[in-house]
């Protein structure tokens, strides 16, 4: 029997239909169509709570929507200071945490647990409430407004966090890599510098970057403690129309909106680049 | 238990460690009506989120194009958008669109109070990442072992919640972990409306007795705690469920 013809199949196999890969992937522009539909959708009870003088719905968003974008460049700068300041400490931790030095190693264990596993909301008012309102050094006064407070609370968490995927980085490559390095006599430093941690900024850049969004939806949270960002603003605005509900989804939905815009690219490109950098098995 | 109780009045006379909640009991009752709310809130979100998460990786796996599409649409907007506005979008918007009940004293009450909302958009944000946790969890499943229940006649349904999901579970486990604990973390969200919950009745203690660092590591302690609990708890869970030979 001739081993190249195919064996016949007792009972004839379906191949399964190849599905089409339609997973339903969001654009910009879909955004768009959200905000009209959250809008379309609140018009009925808009037209049952407005009399015909008031000033129709999206004239009066319009009106407010630079305060309001204002306001979320503010979220976003909060954001972006936090990130970097919790990324430099974050990354200091991490090291931490694989030091040589057993002491060292478990207080950044402990510290990255104790942040990492409290809510953002509370370290956030512990940041808000337990730094003083100014700092006196030698003299000089520099005033810690709330913003610049809030952005410490949230700074808190970020660094737990990085100092995770640091560690997750580090402990994740191969040990043969420590191991090649020694025997070409390169000391700890030089082996961490130069060969370690270039190539984990690889691996750290999704998880950076999922954590970047994760924070600036949480910039809302300062809303709470009273930093005037879009939430804030949104509030305001609201209570300045006099408090109308009609209003109350197509504000809510804006906000939703901006976050969504912003956070959603980043999402996309965080995914495309796990893609990327994913180990082909 | 009282002399318990009085050693911290003691504590507070001596070094100004004020922790009232300890000796008032008043303030006792208030904290741990928070600590039991902060539980039964992180509860119920999490038994809905798990239900959300089971039932939408089903549906996102569907035939139906249209009930694919709509599901990672959902994934996509919950993920992509802050809790807190979420909860806000529920709570001040769509709470004003629900009719209203009569509270029995002649005034006029939402259907649905604080910690309703809470609880739905919670379990809503949570669900979204569970969904996509489960899916991953499915996609583990090798595909032969699910050919294999199709050739011996089981249904669609039937293979989902005898074969798929409980291999899922498996691969799912540590990333369900890790959402849950966030999810118990951003019970604290709820503070904002105004649910009585650990957080709210801290601050209520905190304004009354302007112990602020007190409470403040108290929280994060009682934060700690919980959260060990959940994670040793999951922790026994996946090795309890471990099979030889699957999974990593």
């Amino acid at each position: 029997m001739n081993n190249q013809t195919p064996k016949i199949m007792p009972v004839m196999m379906l191949t399964p239909k190849p599905r089409p890969d339609d997973r339903f992937q969001l654009r910009p522009w879909h955004g768009l169509v959200l905000i009209v539909v959250c809008i379309a959708a609140s018009i009925p009870a808009a037209f049952a709570a407005t009399d015909p003088g008031r000033a129709s719905i999206w004239d009066i968003l319009v009106q407010w929507m630079p305060l309001l974008l204002k306001g979320f460049i503010f979220n976003i700068v909060i954001s972006i200071s936090a990130m970097a300041l919790g990324t430099l400490a974050g990354a200091a931790l991490g090291l931490g945490q694989i030091s040589l030095n057993p002491v060292v190693r478990k207080l950044a264990w402990i510290t990255t647990q104790f942040f990492r596993n409290a809510p953002w909301l509370v370290l956030l008012f512990f940041a808000m409430f337990l730094l003083p309102f100014e700092l006196k050094i030698f003299g000089l006064t520099i005033p810690l407004p709330d913003w610049l407070k809030a952005m410490f609370g949230l700074a808190l968490p970020v660094m737990a966090n990085v100092s995770e995927i640091v560690r997750g980085a580090i402990v994740s490559l191969p040990s043969g890599q420590w191991e090649a390095a020694e025997s070409l006599a390169f000391s700890r430093t030089q082996v961490l510098w130069r060969i370690i941690l270039p190539q984990c900024v690889k691996r750290m850049l999704p998880p950076w970057m999922n954590l970047y969004s994760i924070l600036t939806m949480a910039t809302v949270l300062a809303s709470i403690v009273g930093v005037s960002e879009v939430m804030t603003l949104t509030g305001q605005a609201l209570a300045a129309e006099g408090g109308r509900s009609d209003l109350l989804i197509p504000f809510y939905s804006f906000v939703l909106f901006l976050f969504f815009v912003y956070c959603y690219p980043i999402a996309r490109l965080t995914v495309r680049l796990e893609k990327k950098f994913a180990v082909k098995t | 238990m009282e002399a318990f109780y009085d050693w911290f009045r003691v504590l507070y006379e001596t070094t100004g460690i004020n922790l009232p909640f300890l000796y008032d009991s008043y303030d006792r009752d208030r904290m741990f009506f928070g600590f039991f709310m902060t539980i039964k809130l992180s509860l119920v979100c999490l038994f809905f989120s798990i239900i959300i998460g089971i039932i939408g990786a089903w549906l996102q796996n569907s035939p139906f194009k249209w009930t694919r599409r709509i599901m990672n649409g959902y994934i996509q907007l919950f993920r992509n958008t802050p809790p807190l506005v979420q909860l806000y979008f529920f709570y001040f918007a769509i709470s004003s669109l629900l009719p209203t009940v009569s509270n029995g004293y002649g005034g006029q009450q939402p259907i649905l109070g604080g910690f309703a909302w809470a609880a739905i958009s919670l379990s809503f944000f949570a669900g979204a990442f569970n969904v996509e946790i489960f899916r991953s969890g499915i996609e583990a499943v090798p595909r032969s072992t699910i050919e294999a229940a199709e050739a011996l006649g089981f249904s669609r349904l039937t293979i989902y919640t005898h074969i798929t999901m409980p291999l899922a579970i498996r691969v799912a486990l540590p990333a369900l972990n890790n959402n849950l604990v966030n999810l118990v973390k951003t019970t604290t969200l709820a503070y904002a409306i105004a649910v009585p919950e650990m957080l709210y009745e801290a601050n209520q203690i905190w304004s009354d007795n302007v112990n602020v660092t007190e409470m403040m590591f108290f929280l994060l302690l009682v934060y700690f705690g919980l959260v060990g609990v959940l994670v040793w708890g999951m922790n026994s869970w996946e090795r309890k469920l471990k099979l030889p030979g699957f999974g990593a």
